[in-house]
């Protein structure tokens, strides 16, 4: 393997493992704070993905007027459909809006995730903080069901898929980016983008947990929620905006993930297993646990599937993320970077 | 009577009679009546309910009695389907040596993996079996799917499913033999059909066959549930610490527990394939696991009959309850008047139809948040509270003990 093809699946590795390492955050940031097993946090990545879809959609809800001049080719006079946004700003800053839907649907997921987290937090979690973990991930299990199945009968079950803005939807070319000579690797804008917005949420939510006041409490709850309570501190309402965070930062990772791959209402299910097996992998309630491990296993999943890998041992890239799950849950109880007494009863 | 106290032998006299006559029970709708699509008494169904009671019965002696959520028996079922599609093609198209083989296999692969899962407990143990069903559905669906050891469509055959060929061996088919599954020359697809007046009752020998093992597990699954094993798993569940504390090793209960319930996994899997001779890999994804934890779940894990019942009512939902489309709720409300029934209809058709996941997932949460020892210990719940309601007033009087109170 030369430079290029590894440079190439560091990038494959980085894109897919901010995906996981992003879902993997807000599951570790419920379990850390509230102690509970959330397996309707797939769920919660694709209500993010479906905030972009549904953005699209109102987007382009079109005016259609007939124009006489021109005909289709069964000969009807030709339907003209504009939409909304483009009889508003006019024509050429109606389709910039259309066309940045995605980046613009951050700011519909916003609202609408921490406003899901709040009342899903309030509403049924709350009553599961002293039942056991095996209820607690039925519960939820049933929850993920649930809302897979709104969505499939408000989108149907089929892709929708939604473009990146098409300034991003070229490649780059990486080498001049980072100002290497010799090495030719180009790779899709929009996934470079991705990776940076992991980044910048990532720094974020860590900044935000080490530098504020309410985060050191929320870091003092973590360690003991008991004794944070008794200083008279209103710990249960800042566990609850902390769940809101979670599924905020679950929500955004499926916005930006939709022009990557196009949102299905299985697309919860599909993301769950595999996000748990990065918490369990980076160690249950460790933070940098699970963004480490989100990397490392999405770098895994990219140089397995490379055909040198392949080679070596068919099928490799199927299974490499539950054969190094396995072996880290046998050699490493605690994972990567786990706390002593987390989930140890 | 077989060692069961009275009550358990009532219970299973009851299933058995329920479990035999069901052809008929399944069929209370006359055929040419509008309610016949809710008969669920056809042969393809009712060797569902009993095959995937099967697996929840075997599901419930794990995490019914240790508490133990495993995510991954699907892939049990789906090497018992697989076993017993080889044993087809290898040596021809009697069913018990298909059925014995998938129950072999299963009981290996579960050995294997329950050894490794069970050295860690609660969620992790959950994550490592889900991670092993998982491993084993992307082995089965690509790695081993292809042409390897000179065999065609390797060991799974992929995408397309295990299957028998004309040209495999076969060697004990005899040509007076039946040329699809059979007991000793009696297919498992012959139906006897009785006319009974506007009714129509079909008796499937592949239905009465998954019905008797059904029987025969269940009893045994009672006698565990009643056995010093059964007790020792249960206070497994309770509290495994103290246990430990007292010297037991707790390892060995578990994981026989985990291999039984592995072994009633591959049995369903082999009835399966018995009863369709194709195996492919969905059967082991871990939704497929999920479908009997909801099973177990909905109908009470702990309980005897509950893993049944959830079993039936999941496939019943699956098959029956799908079928209701818009049409048919049109037909329903046309009664009323175009304005009040649209609205109702376009509600319903939401959780009806292709929506009945909807139905599903909802029932499954209401269930697990209220009654958490599902709707058999709903039910048994509620009978006690009215015979201790009924019988509380008397013994108020003789002796008013403060433990009697706790325990209502």
């Amino acid at each position: 393997m030369d430079l290029d093809a590894v440079l190439l699946q560091i990038l494959n590795g980085l894109d897919k493992g901010s995906a996981y390492a992003l879902i993997a955050l807000g599951l570790t940031l419920i379990f850390g704070t509230l102690g509970v097993v959330n397996f309707a946090h797939g769920a919660l990545f694709m209500v993010g993905a479906f905030c972009a879809v549904t953005l699209q959609k109102v987007l382009t809800l079109s005016t259609i007027t007939i124009d006489e001049t021109k005909t289709d080719f069964l000969g009807n006079p030709l339907k003209v459909k504009t939409p909304y946004v483009e009889n508003w700003f006019g024509e050429a800053t109606g389709a910039t809006i259309i066309d940045w839907a995605v980046p613009l649907s951050i700011l519909l997921a916003i609202p609408v995730m921490l406003i899901i987290g709040i009342v899903m937090e309030r509403g049924l979690i709350k009553h599961f903080y002293k039942r056991p973990h095996a209820d607690q991930i039925l519960v939820t299990f049933g929850l993920a069901i649930v809302i897979g199945e709104i969505v499939k009968a408000s989108f149907g079950a089929t892709e929708q898929p939604v473009p990146a803005p098409q300034s991003l939807s070229r490649v780059t070319d990486v080498g001049a980016m980072l100002g290497l000579e010799g090495i030719n690797v180009s790779y899709p804008s929009w996934r470079l983008v991705n990776m940076a917005f992991a980044a910048v949420v990532i720094i974020a939510i860590f900044s935000f947990l080490r530098f504020t006041t309410f985060g050191m409490v929320v870091r003092a709850g973590m360690a003991d929620r008991e004794t944070v309570g008794l200083l008279g501190i209103n710990i249960d309402r800042r566990f609850t905006i902390m769940f809101a965070i979670a599924a905020l930062v679950a929500g955004l990772a499926g916005v930006m993930y939709v022009p990557i791959k196009p949102p299905s209402y299985e697309l919860g299910m599909q993301f769950l297993v595999i996000s748990f097996v990065v918490v369990v992998v980076g160690g249950m309630g460790s933070l940098p646990g699970a963004v480490a491990a989100g990397f490392l296993l999405g770098l895994l999943e990219a140089f397995a599937s490379t055909e040198l890998a392949k080679g070596i041992l068919p099928g490799i890239d199927q299974i490499i993320i539950y054969v190094v799950a396995i072996i880290i849950l046998l050699t490493r109880p605690r994972g990567l970077m786990g706390r002593k007494g987390v989930m140890e009863e | 009577m077989l060692g069961l106290n009275r009550n358990d032998t009532l219970l299973l006299i009851f299933v058995a009679i329920i479990t035999l006559a069901a052809p008929i029970l399944m069929n209370p709708f006359p055929t040419e009546s509008s309610l016949a699509q809710f008969n669920a008494g056809y042969p393809d169904l009712m060797q569902r309910f009993v095959i995937f009671g099967i697996f929840a019965i075997g599901y419930n002696i794990l995490f019914g009695l240790t508490g133990y959520l495993s995510f991954g028996h699907a892939a049990f079922l789906g090497a018992g389907s697989y076993a017993c599609v080889w044993m087809f093609k290898l040596f021809g198209y009697n069913v018990l040596p298909g059925i014995v083989l998938s129950v072999i296999v299963a009981g290996i692969f579960s050995v294997a993996i329950g050894y490794i899962s069970l050295r860690r407990s609660g969620i992790y143990f959950s994550i490592l079996t889900l991670a092993f069903a998982q491993m084993s559905f992307a082995l089965a669906y690509s790695v081993l799917g292809q042409d390897m050891w000179g065999l065609k469509g390797g060991l799974t055959n992929g995408e397309t499913g295990l299957q028998v060929y004309s040209n495999d061996p076969q060697i004990f088919h005899s040509e007076a033999a039946p040329n699809l599954p059979h007991l000793f020359g009696v297919p498992m697809r012959e139906t006897w059909i009785w006319e009974y007046g506007a009714w129509q009752f079909q008796f499937n020998a592949g239905f009465y066959l998954c019905a008797i093992i059904m029987l025969v597990v269940f009893y045994l699954s009672m006698r565990i549930f009643r056995s010093p094993f059964g007790l020792m798993l249960r206070a497994v569940k309770t509290n495994q610490n103290r246990l430990n504390y007292t010297g037991v090793n707790t390892k060995p209960y578990t994981l026989a527990a985990f291999v039984i319930s592995g072994m009633y996994a591959g049995l369903a899997g082999g009835l399966l394939s018995a009863m369709d001779p194709l195996a492919g890999a969905e059967r082991m994804q871990w939704t497929a696991s999920g479908e009997v934890v909801l099973m177990t779940i909905l109908g009470g894990a702990g309980t005897l009959i509950g893993p049944v019942l959830g079993a039936g009512m999941i496939k019943y939902f699956e098959n029956i309850f799908s079928k209701i489309n818009k049409g048919i709720l049109e037909g329903w409300f046309s009664f009323l008047p175009e304005s009040v029934a649209d609205p109702i209809v376009s509600v319903l058709y939401l959780f009806t139809g292709s929506g009945w996941h909807l139905t599903l997932g909802l029932v499954f949460m209401l269930v697990v948040i209220f009654l958490p020892g599902g709707l058999v210990g709903g039910l048994i719940g509620a009978g006690r509270r009215l015979f201790r309601r009924g019988g509380g007033k008397a013994a108020k009087n003789t002796q008013p003990t403060p433990t009697s109170q706790a325990a209502e």
